[in-house]
């Protein structure tokens, strides 16, 4: 059973519709990454599955349950981990503070976890109590990252995680995802680096005007010649 | 539909409203009180607008009305009182000595951080001036403020005014309040809402705290009492015959009759300044001008963006603003008759004066000046009401039980707290004041 | 060497130990003014009135103590009635909340609204306390007054100069220590705490990680009524209670809390003291410090006093002014925007 499916969403801010009947699966321990041209409604599709803003079609269904009412805090509660593009840490807060935060809707002894952040993210061990506005931007992202999965979620979802980070930076980033995946949990990711992405994605959606134009493995994708010219640059 | 209800049909409305409710205090107390009233809710309606113009045209939010009122009211003083002529041979030159070096000082410190480069060097020898300054005056400031305020103390023990026509004072007070404004604005005009409230509050705090204590000056909690009236007294006119006349004529005593004619003398010079304002007022918003004003306050980034100097601006709109306050203070004292320190309350100025303007509609002269009246209104009925309400509810009890006596006396704080309900209520039910502002 | 100490003394007595007090009470106002603009995210322009209010009720509950002979030997009956007091203002603090500033949350009104609503809310708080005890001058210290005197001092050092130590002055001290100890040991330690911090550093993602707004919320109104009434009663202790005073402070307390940077708490403890010990340096008559500092015979002329004692508000506007212009998020960088 698909851990996400999101069917046929349709709408947008209160104005005329972003997203027009679009849909969006991720099977468990997946990586699923949504690109697509500036506009087209990557980051409001994320946002429409996490439940920030309210559809005015489709569903939203988490691991068999319809979430479509629930608000955000709920479907945190549900099991979706969520790192926004930006704002996505606890400036004024260690590292560590930052993580036990994400920690906050458990109840049990979460140390495991953070031993499991600190062992996937080693360099914010070092630096875990550092304020976290003095890290690195790609820092400043593994403890974003490291706080969504400390409320231990079966699904992570990354809006635009290298956004303004170095090359270097993101290829550490993305290995890191993929770990992350490897240990169980999936992701959904929406990316402006498409070609990365697509590389190590294993399902990959490409949007066009708030709809699904291609749908297909990462592999296919950035071998289909159409999406390569489109999208990718050639 | 309904804005254009509310506009022309409520509007009206209320003004009605607040005429009957000014006549039946007429009827069922007096109409000497009546107009007393209403001559002070035209004061007040003027510092609404005043308000108003520096907050509905510039969303700036200035706490320190109070200041600005109490400088136009030193003006009238200051306009009119005659000269104290021992205190200026004693302590004048003196003053004017200080006042030379401060000015001096501020020169020189003004060079100097025009001149030199930013940096330690230009603070420290900033500091050193303005320190070295500051002693100087004080060298020369102490002793002529004792000497001017041991001339007749209990009289005067001021420097006293100018002798000059009262009246000129109500320009004079809205150009100390505009200088004052001037000054305050170019250095707290870029803060924040809530920062700029805390400063204007700060220097309105400061403004009468120089009133205050600054006897030389002001004659401080002593008072300035007497000020000369622009029109006859009331104990003049009834010894005039067409006044003994005419209370003969309609049936009043005499007494009445002369308090009457005086008071609407004022109200009508009230009027004619309230009137008058509104009028500017209203040509301003629908001038060039105005328009350009409400498109900086509907969205000052994008306004900045095309090159409207934002700054100045706002500092056109708070010296405005404030120079009509300055004009109420002054027509206050000059109703009074005397300038009391003491009086400016910030509860009962500045707080009072932004419920004016919040219940009438915040961006809104009509509403503003309505504000004004129905607020004022309520301010000084409420004393009155509060008693009659008191003694309905403790009337069963007896009379010298301690909750009676207690309760009665305290019928007048009743008013701050219904005051205070009163803007919570319209900042929740009716957040755009009682006459909306018109969408354009 | 014995001038040096009577110096010292002079200054101990009239600049170090009243501007500390001062300072820590401003320091337990400022922290509550910041709690609320971290969290609130707004300028509550009733909190001096608030502390008033706390006040009065701690007044009237240390009279009726009294008159039933209860006491507390050398310390301050006071005390006793401040638990109670905090209760008292905490349940109309929520109130206020949950009629007044809910309703402009909710629609996410513009942070102008809730200082306007924080004015309305001054006049009520400001009508209640002069309608229940009066806008005059009341006493309600009581217990020794001094943990030392001035003779007894004297008597002790053999110095010219003696210095007192008030029993108010004493209490202030120890009391803020204590509170501040606990506040930070909140906010630093507990995972309540860590939450406020979380929700004043940034909101949405406070609310991602499920953090309860409502729940802090209330926190951060009990923690602002429970400073506001110890502060006023110290205050009051100290200085003597009356309603207008209160009101006053308003702008010291602002001036501090925005020197230390808005929304810090550790800001609002140095800025507490950064504006007392200002005001008291400033309007301070220095000379006698210095006929004991300079040499022998020699006495300055006049006072040396820098501002006069009526001024002291503008020291506080002063350098509130100063911080906005040249600092704005103040000593320890809180929030500007």
């Amino acid at each position: 059973m698909s851990i996400l499916i999101a069917e046929a969403m349709t709408g947008g801010y209160g104005g005329a519709d972003i997203l027009k009947d679009c849909t969006i699966a991720v099977e468990p321990g997946q990586i699923v990454v949504i690109v697509g041209p500036n506009g087209a409604g990557k980051s409001t599709a994320m946002k429409a599955i996490f439940g920030m803003l309210a559809l005015r079609q489709g569903r939203v269904r988490f691991d068999g349950r319809d979430i479509s009412t629930l608000s955000p805090q709920q479907r945190v509660l549900e099991g979706m981990g969520f790192v926004p593009q930006t704002h996505n840490v606890f400036t004024s807060m260690t590292v560590e503070e930052n993580l036990e935060m994400g920690a906050f809707i458990r109840r049990d002894d979460f140390r495991h976890s953070l031993e499991q952040v600190y062992a996937l993210f080693p360099v914010l061990r070092e630096k875990r109590r550092q304020p976290a506005g003095q890290l690195s931007g790609g820092q400043r992202q593994q403890v974003a990252v490291g706080r969504a999965l400390m409320t231990q979620p079966r699904l992570l979802m990354l809006d635009e995680p290298t956004a303004g980070v170095s090359p270097i930076v993101m290829d550490e980033l993305f290995d890191r995802i993929i770990e992350v995946a490897r240990s169980g949990i999936a992701i959904l990711m929406v990316e402006q680096n498409a070609r990365q992405a697509l590389a190590i994605a294993d399902m990959g959606y490409v949007l066009v005007q708030g709809s699904n134009r291609y749908t297909d493995t990462g592999a296919a994708l950035l071998a289909n010649p159409e999406v390569r010219r489109s999208f990718l640059g050639g | 539909m309904n804005a254009w209800l509310n506009r022309y049909i409520g509007a009206p409305a209320l003004f009605g409203l607040m005429g009957l409710a000014l006549v039946l205090v007429g009827v069922l107390q007096s109409w000497s009180l009546a107009l007393t009233i209403m001559i002070y809710c035209v004061v007040g309606a003027v510092m609404a607008l005043g308000l108003n113009v520096q907050w509905g045209y510039a969303g700036l939010f200035n706490v320190g009305l109070m200041g600005f009122a109490a400088l136009g009211g030193i003006a009238a003083v200051l306009v009119s009182m005659p000269p104290t002529v021992e205190a200026w041979q004693a302590g004048g030159s003196g003053i004017i000595a200080s006042v030379l070096l401060s000015l001096a000082t501020l020169a020189v410190a003004l060079l100097v951080y025009r001149r030199m480069r930013r940096g330690r060097a230009r603070l420290y020898t900033m500091a050193l001036i303005l320190l070295g300054g500051y002693f100087l005056t004080r060298q020369y400031f102490d002793p002529a403020v004792k000497l001017i305020e041991a001339v007749n103390p209990a009289a005067t023990g001021y420097l006293g005014g100018a002798g000059l026509p009262i009246m000129l004072s109500w320009v004079v007070g809205g150009l100390f309040a505009a200088g004052a404004a001037w000054l305050i604005g170019k250095i707290t005009l870029g803060l924040r809402s809530d920062y700029l409230a805390i400063a204007t509050l700060g220097i309105a705090e400061i403004i009468l705290s120089v009133l205050r204590f600054e006897e030389w000056l002001t004659r401080g909690v002593n008072n300035v009492n007497g000020l000369p009236r622009p029109l006859p007294q009331e104990i003049d006119l009834q010894q005039t015959a067409w006044v003994q006349e005419w209370a003969l004529r309609l049936g009043m005593t005499v007494p009445d009759l002369a308090s009457i004619t005086v008071k609407l003398g004022y109200l009508a010079l009230a009027l004619a300044v309230l009137l008058l304002m509104f009028w500017l007022a209203q040509r301003a918003i629908h001038s060039p001008w105005g328009r350009m004003m409400r498109a900086i306050r509907d969205n000052e980034t994008a306004a900045e963006a095309m090159g409207k100097d934002v700054k100045g601006r706002h500092l056109q709109v708070f010296v405005l603003g404030s120079a009509i306050v300055g004009v109420a203070g002054a027509m206050l004292v000059t109703i009074d008759g005397q300038f009391t320190p003491n009086t400016y309350n910030p509860l009962r100025f500045t707080f009072l004066i932004w419920v004016m303007v919040i219940v009438g509609g915040s961006g809104n002269n009509l509403g503003a000046i309505l504000g004004g009246f129905l607020i004022w209104f309520f301010w000084v009925q409420a004393e009155p009401i509060g008693l009659w309400l008191m003694n309905v509810l403790t009337s069963t009890l007896p009379p010298d039980y301690w909750l009676r006596a207690h309760l009665l006396e305290s019928a007048a704080h009743m008013r701050l707290m219904v005051m205070g309900l009163i803007l919570l209520l319209a900042l929740r039910f009716r957040p755009h004041g009682l006459i909306p502002e018109r969408k354009r | 060497m014995a001038d040096l100490l009577n110096a010292l003394a002079l200054l101990t007595n009239f600049v170090l130990l009243p501007a500390a007090a001062y300072g820590s009470q401003l320091a337990l106002g400022a922290l509550g003014v910041t709690l609320v603009y971290g969290i609130l995210r707004f300028s509550n322009f009733a909190h001096g009135d608030t502390m008033a209010f706390g006040t009065m009720f701690a007044i009237l509950l240390t009279w009726w103590l009294q008159a039933q002979g209860v006491s507390l030997g050398f310390l301050p009956t006071a005390l006793l009635a401040i638990p109670f007091a905090i209760l008292v203002t905490v349940a109309f603090v929520l109130l206020s909340d949950r009629w007044v500033y809910r309703y402009h949350r909710a629609k996410k009104a513009p942070a102008v609204v809730f200082l306007i609503a924080s004015i309305g809310v001054m006049f009520v708080l400001n009508g209640i306390v002069r309608f229940v005890i009066g806008p005059g001058d009341q006493n309600f210290a009581d217990g020794q007054r001094f943990v030392f005197t001035v003779a007894q001092f004297r008597a002790y050092t053999g110095l010219e100069q003696g210095v007192a130590f008030r029993t108010s002055q004493a209490l202030t001290l120890a009391t803020a220590v204590v509170i501040v100890a606990a506040l930070f040991w909140f906010l630093e330690r507990t995972r309540t705490g860590k939450s406020m911090r979380a929700y004043s550093d940034n909101e949405n993602l406070a609310l991602l990680s499920g953090i309860n707004p409502e729940r802090v919320v209330l926190i951060t109104w009990v923690l602002a009524a429970a400073l506001a009434t110890v502060a006023g009663v110290l205050y009051g202790l100290d200085k003597g209670f009356r309603p207008f005073t209160y009101f006053q402070l308003l702008l010291p307390i602002f001036a501090a809390a925005i020197v230390g940077g808005l929304g810090s708490p550790l800001g609002a403890i140095a800025g507490g003291f950064v504006v007392a010990f200002s005001e008291v340096l400033l309007t301070y008559a220095w000379r006698r410090v210095f006929e004991y500092l300079g040499p022998e015979g020699w006495a300055p002329e006049g006072l040396m006093q820098l501002l006069s004692t009526d001024y002291k508000f503008a020291v506080s506007f002063v350098i509130l002014v100063l911080v906005l212009l040249i600092r704005p998020t103040g000593l320890f960088g809180g929030k500007s925007t």
